[in-house]
């Protein structure tokens, strides 16, 4: 039978002060780690809840994002007709040809301008984006310069809210609705009529940018990708709106994990010294209780587990006091530049008990790391003169 | 019996033969035992006395093998010591000897009850066989009162009566105890003779004991003189 756990228990209890020091390093290193994690994570959720399974998003063959897209209105009327798409009660294709653009308008808290994504959509968007819900007014009436705005846009922008006059592109325009998009990037954006934007923009009338288009049921995508692929009039990249937006967060989300690595490796590295100086003092401390053991029977194996689980249990605290300190950020809201279309994208920071679990292996980690080396220096302790050690 | 002319008696319980132990110091060699010869049979107490540095408390490391001799054989119930590795060693530590120290050597972080337990927990025993051990262990040096007592609650006597009763619960073969008086008072000290005395007297315990204090040196049964490292016997009185 091994060292009983309880003598590693209280020894740490015993040599608190430099148990804490241990402790703190390992959570400072576990804390940023996760809610660096919850920011890539939050980041990315905000996205791909932006897309719906039962949407295929339809942009110009080799286009990376709707900025550098165009779909011209011949190419949109083949894919409104094309098979698996879903049609409203008079028959109307459920299809949105939209166009993207960019405003600087001053944010509510600096008054520094932001870069802010306007939507021009269809009438029928609603229809389609159903993850959309207008929560205070209306929705725009077509060819009438109305904005419908998103949630964070009014919280973040200002002059933003309900009956609120704004100028864009040289043009007052009302805002007549807010929508809750439910968290997703959408709510980061201002929506009106497509034409109107187009005009307000001098962007060609004919000309859009992506193609939103509901499915008849999540299991037509393939048909109307296959058809729509295959098709020599057309050069289009088709996919479902959720890979889309899965894709449009990875720059940000790939940036963040590697800086979130970047940034836990260092301090994991330095959490792991302050784990080997702790466990190399309570080693060195405690030479004379270590040599008693082996004295009495337990072997070396006995010893450098024990202490290399006493490491874990200091590390494991450590894990979860930096899991502690990371959850408030669970639900902060912050917005940053999206690479992929330049604008604004307000974001909720989401510490999911995956990135806790994460986090704590990251700590165990670490005390591994840091607790075998003085594990072993234990086992080796010469006995016959650690146990006359004072 | 006890010899110390390298001429066996029967089956005595610990019989060392031709045992040498030498220390480097840079390029000077310490030579602590020269050709040492000792028989001890089961059931007796014997004292070994000498200056500091004479090599006493080696001697009682090599017989208890915590560490290993230069040359010569140890063998101790049959069983020769001196080449096992060191897991086998520990092993037969755990089975054949029972330490007492000056200093007590209790960890501080368990209780009376919980230090008595630890030899245990190499064993086999059930939890409940354990703690009937432990508590027999306790109540023979008069302890069983102060089972939940951490060693720091204790008076230094009663901290080594713990380590006796920690040195006899599972039964060893035999005792090793390094001035097992040493850190205590003359009453606390000769209490704790007695207890030997009596665990060899009572429980037919074989006990091994270093010790400065010719007082309890006298308690045993021989004592035994380490000069130039090597063993002669002593007339109990001097």
């Amino acid at each position: 039978m091994a060292i009983p756990l309880i003598y590693n228990l209280r020894s740490v209890g015993k040599r608190w002060v430099s148990s804490i020091v241990a402790i703190a390093g390992i959570g400072g290193a576990v804390g940023v780690f996760i809610a660096m994690m919850a920011m890539a994570r939050g980041f990315q959720a905000t996205l791909v809840a932006s897309g719906s399974v039962r949407n295929a998003m339809i942009l110009r063959g080799g286009a990376t994002s709707e900025m550098d897209s165009a779909i011209d209105r011949d190419q949109e009327r083949t894919i409104s007709d094309a098979p698996g798409i879903a049609r409203d009660a008079n028959g109307t294709p459920l299809v949105s040809a939209e166009v993207v653009c960019i405003a600087s308008l001053p944010k509510k808290d600096t008054g520094t301008d932001a870069n802010v994504q306007i939507r021009g959509v269809s009438p029928i968007v609603l229809q389609i984006r159903d993850v959309v819900k207008i929560t205070e007014g209306r929705f725009f009436h077509p060819g009438v310069t109305e904005l419908v705005v998103g949630r964070n846009v009014t919280l973040t922008i200002r002059g933003m809210n309900l009956g609120d006059k704004v100028k864009i592109g040289g043009r007052e325009w009302d805002v007549v609705g807010v929508f809750d998009a439910g968290g997703s990037a959408l709510d980061s954006e201002i929506w009106c009529d497509q034409p109107l934007l187009s005009q307000t923009f001098d962007r060609p009338e004919n000309i859009f940018q992506s193609i939103c288009a509901r499915l008849q049921n999540p299991g037509t995508f393939q048909t109307v990708k296959d058809s729509l692929t295959s098709n020599p009039a057309l050069t289009v990249d088709v996919m479902r709106e959720v890979d889309f937006y899965t894709r449009q967060s990875q720059m940000i989300t790939t940036v963040i994990h590697s800086l979130g690595f970047l940034v836990a490796i260092v301090m994991g590295i330095g959490a792991i010294f302050s784990a080997l100086n702790t466990m190399y003092s309570a080693v060195s401390a405690r030479a004379r209780e270590v040599a008693t053991l082996r004295a009495l029977g337990f072997g070396g194996g006995s010893v450098v587990a024990s202490f290399v689980l006493e490491s874990l249990f200091i590390s494991l605290i450590g894990g979860l006091v930096g899991a502690l300190f990371a959850l408030p950020v669970n639900g902060m809201t912050v917005s940053t530049i999206n690479w992929q279309t330049f604008s604004h994208t307000a974001f909720a920071f989401q510490v999911t008990l995956p990135i806790v679990a994460m986090g704590i292996i990251f700590a165990l980690f670490m005390g591994l790391v840091g607790g075998l080396m003085p594990a072993i220096r234990a086992a080796r302790l010469p006995v016959a003169a650690a146990l006359r050690e004072l | 019996m006890v010899r110390v002319d390298g001429i066996n008696n029967g089956d005595a319980l610990i019989r060392v033969r031709d045992l040498d132990k030498t220390y480097r110091r840079g390029s000077e060699v310490i030579h602590v035992l020269q050709g040492l010869n000792l028989n001890v049979d089961r059931g007796e107490f014997v004292a070994f006395m000498g200056p500091s540095g004479s090599g006493k408390t080696t001697l009682l490391n090599l017989l208890g093998g915590l560490d290993v001799p230069s040359a010569g054989t140890i063998t101790a119930d049959g069983e020769q010591i001196e080449k096992m590795s060191g897991r086998k060693l520990a092993a037969w530590r755990a089975r054949h000897v029972g330490f007492v120290f000056q200093m007590y050597n209790l960890l501080p972080v368990l209780t009376a009850f919980q230090n008595v337990e630890l030899p245990l927990l190499l064993t086999k025993l059930s939890k409940s066989d354990r703690r009937r051990h432990v508590e027999m262990a306790l109540s023979i040096v008069g302890l069983s009162d102060r089972m939940k007592h951490y060693p720091n609650q204790l008076s230094g006597g009663q901290e080594q009566r713990v380590a006796i009763a920690r040195a006899i619960v599972a039964d060893p073969t035999f005792l090793l105890c390094d001035e097992p008086t040493g850190d205590l008072d003359r009453k606390n000290g000769m209490e704790i003779i007695e207890l030997l005395e009596r665990l060899v007297a009572e429980h037919y315990k074989t006990v091994l004991m270093v010790t400065h204090d010719p007082i309890a040196a006298n308690k045993a049964h021989q004592i035994l003189h380490l000069e130039k490292g090597s063993l002669v016997e002593a007339t109990k009185g001097n």
